[in-house]
């Protein structure tokens, strides 16, 4: 127990600040909280869905949770159901065997369903592009608010989309 | 010698590791699966391709790995109705490569027990071949919307079933998992998984061969490095090109690079998994100070199209080799320190010991292999049993544990990364001088090559077909997992649900690697 703390104390507290959002400049985490909580009146709940990725974009969904980017300190976190959850993070070409699932995944959401696709083959089909086997862009399945781009996009940069389809979602109340 | 079992004049490719390749007829077929079983030795990969616009037929592969090296063996069937033998009662884990076959090219394996579709979810008609070189690329089926599969049903008192996926509680890739359960206690697992399919290999007939490293760098993410690196040997072995020592070199940094981020990661998760919050902070810090390095080294943080045709697409300098020296020194005593946390903590190890056990009699009957592998005992490495440049004067050390349980994948990879630590640190000792690519001026027509890779999860082979005209006639992109989840079925029984995060994180096999 004694090695435990002892580590936690010499590695202190490594947290980074937050990307700017488009226009705002480098924000704080108690800004980014206060805001979060105008606009939504609640802690961000995240559902992240694979639906054809290789797995690239979710290492980087993954970095957000590390001490460096503190995802929970800014007042977002990832949760295990739709149906708790404001924002889908939506990866990958969307394939066929994937659709039904997105579909539905999408359907079990509550409002504001926001939906942000992340890296060029959410946007875009990627290298996969649309086959037999693959949709493509998110947003040829279901709505998307905001896409980030990048193969796979740095954590910094699918933050910045999250924080921009919050900063969204109160244009649309 | 199990050699000299394959009763066909074999031909060595001009890959830097000894691979072979011959035809054989069916009776060759069984014999070689019978004696490369009898021999102790494993298949590494089985498919199909459509030689057809070559003026020939179509042939179904296999390749082994016996002690000489890697077997690639090619059977060729008149026409579509010509069924080929079954291999699965010489190896149990040929049956989902069979069926995918099987759904892709609408070939047969003569008398397969399991007949039901794999990668084909009935979102494409049940006539349509997509590797059938008639198959239009343009093909789309709206109208096929998927259908049920059929679970095998576990009967008794009490007994029930959890359904799980294909979207999962946590961010990781889907597929579904079938418990039959009675309380607790896991008795029989079934997976379903295809659901990542995206066509990949259609997609490579698409591609130039110049270009296709691209596309085999995202075949899974988490081994980009190694599947680009497969690809390239493969393409370069049917070039017959050599790539210079200091190509070799960075290869097997970023390789090693890619292996140390992703144990750090597991390390982590596991600890996660077994709710020791501490240990996924801790580590996960120490994966991204490294993915950040590997940024700062290579211009990218997996490292993605680093590995190209020829050789590597960048170079390092001198500062950013010590650089990686003292990162490399650095994070092993972290590393270390960590370790004894994790071994001292007896919660932790009371999750860990016993949980999702592979005994090494099943692993080596099953054809475990990899990571996971290793951990029951399974020694296969290619690192050490055919050391190409630079590994030949690494001496790498393997890492072996045979209790088979998630404490012993745990410990495995505790080894490597040390032991990848220390090859980092030597390679970037001893960097050879010299150019970082030999261009490729020329692709081959009507050639095959061939790529094997000790990747991180375990061994990626890549078998690469050029038609007449220099273009991609097929791309075969095979990973482990194929062989691992099958036996993640074995290892759960009797285990309790919630000890299957843990179990499925200790071999965290690909997705996306097997679905294709």
């Amino acid at each position: 127990m004694f090695s435990i703390l002892q580590r936690i104390a010499k590695v202190g507290n490594v947290t980074e600040p937050a990307p700017d959002a488009g226009d705002e400049p480098q924000q704080q985490a108690q800004t980014i909280q206060r805001e979060i909580l105008d606009i939504l009146g609640q802690a961000l709940a995240i559902r992240a869905v694979d639906a054809g990725s290789c797995n690239g974009c979710e290492l980087e969904i993954h970095a957000l949770n590390n001490p460096y980017y503190n995802l929970e300190g800014l007042g977002m976190k990832f949760v295990a159901s739709p149906r708790h959850a404001d924002m889908l993070l939506v990866t990958g070409p969307v394939t066929r065997n994937m659709e039904i699932a997105l579909v539905r995944t999408f359907e079990a959401v509550p409002a504001p369903k926001l939906v942000v696709a992340v890296g060029d083959c959410a946007a875009c089909g990627g290298i996969f592009g649309e086959s037999y086997a693959s949709r493509g862009a998110v947003s040829n399945v279901i709505p998307v608010d905001v896409v980030v781009p990048g193969c796979p996009p740095p954590p910094l940069e699918i933050l910045r989309g999250i924080l921009s389809a919050v900063q969204r979602a109160r244009g649309l109340r | 010698m199990l050699l000299s079992c394959f009763d066909t004049r074999l031909e060595s490719l001009p890959a830097p590791l000894p691979i072979r390749h011959g035809l054989v007829d069916a009776e060759g077929w069984r014999n070689a699966a019978e004696a490369v079983r009898a021999g102790g030795a494993r298949l590494v990969s089985l498919w199909a391709t459509d030689r057809r616009p070559l003026g020939e037929a179509y042939v179904v592969n296999a390749a082994y790995a016996i002690p000489e090296g890697l077997v690639w063996i090619g059977l060729p069937l008149a026409d579509e109705d010509e069924a080929y033998p079954d291999l699965t009662a010489h190896f149990p884990t040929a049956g989902r490569m069979q069926r995918a076959v099987r759904d892709l090219l609408g070939l047969h394996a003569a008398g397969a027990r399991d007949q039901r579709p794999w990668l084909r979810h009935g979102t494409w008609p049940p006539d349509f071949f997509p590797l059938r070189h008639d198959a239009e690329p343009s093909s789309r089926f709206p109208e096929f919307g998927g259908e049920s599969y059929a679970f095998v049903p576990v009967d008794g008192e009490g007994v029930h079933e959890i359904p799980v996926g294909p979207v999962h509680a946590g961010i990781i890739e889907p597929g579904h998992f079938r418990f039959s359960t009675v309380g607790e206690k896991v008795l029989r697992l079934e997976e379903r998984l295809g659901y990542v399919h995206k066509g990949i290999e259609k997609r490579f007939e698409s591609l130039a061969p110049a270009e296709a490293h691209r596309l085999a760098g995202r075949v899974s993410g988490d081994s980009t490095v190694a599947y680009a690196w497969a690809y390239c040997m493969a393409l370069e072995s049917a070039a017959d090109l050599q790539i210079p020592q200091r190509a070799a070199a960075l290869r097997a940094m970023m390789l090693e690079r890619e292996r140390v981020a992703n144990h750090l990661g597991d390390l982590g998760a596991l600890g996660n998994d077994a709710a020791f919050a501490f240990g996924l902070a801790q580590f996960s810090r120490l994966k991204e100070d490294w993915l950040r390095a590997s940024s700062a080294a290579f211009g990218h943080r997996f490292m993605m199209d680093r590995v190209v045709p020829g050789g590597v697409a960048c170079d390092v300098d001198t500062a950013a080799l010590t650089a990686m020296i003292d990162h490399c020194k650095a994070l092993g005593a972290e590393v270390e320190g960590l370790r004894k946390v994790y071994d001292g903590h007896a919660g932790l190890q009371d999750r860990f010991l016993t949980t999702g056990r592979v005994t090494p009699e099943l692993a080596t009957r099953l054809g475990l292999c990899g990571l996971a592998g290793r951990a029951s005992g399974q020694p296969a490495d290619l690192r050490c049993d055919h050391p190409t440049p630079p590994y030949d004067a690494l001496a790498v050390q393997r890492a072996v544990r045979r209790n088979g349980d998630v404490a012993a994948r745990v410990n495995v990879r505790f080894d490597e990364l040390a032991e990848s630590l220390r090859l980092i640190a030597t390679l970037c000792a001893r960097l050879p001088e010299g150019a970082i690519a030999t261009p490729l001026t020329r692709v081959p027509a009507a050639a095959r090559g061939a790529g094997w890779v000790e990747a991180w999860r375990g061994q990626i082979f890549v078998g690469l077909e050029l038609d007449a005209d220099g273009a991609i006639r097929r791309c075969h992109c095979h990973d482990p997992s194929w062989h691992n989840w099958p036996l993640l079925e074995y290892a759960v029984i009797g285990n309790i649900v919630p000890d299957f995060p843990l179990i499925n994180k200790s071999f965290n096999l690909s997705y996306s690697g097997q679905d294709l």
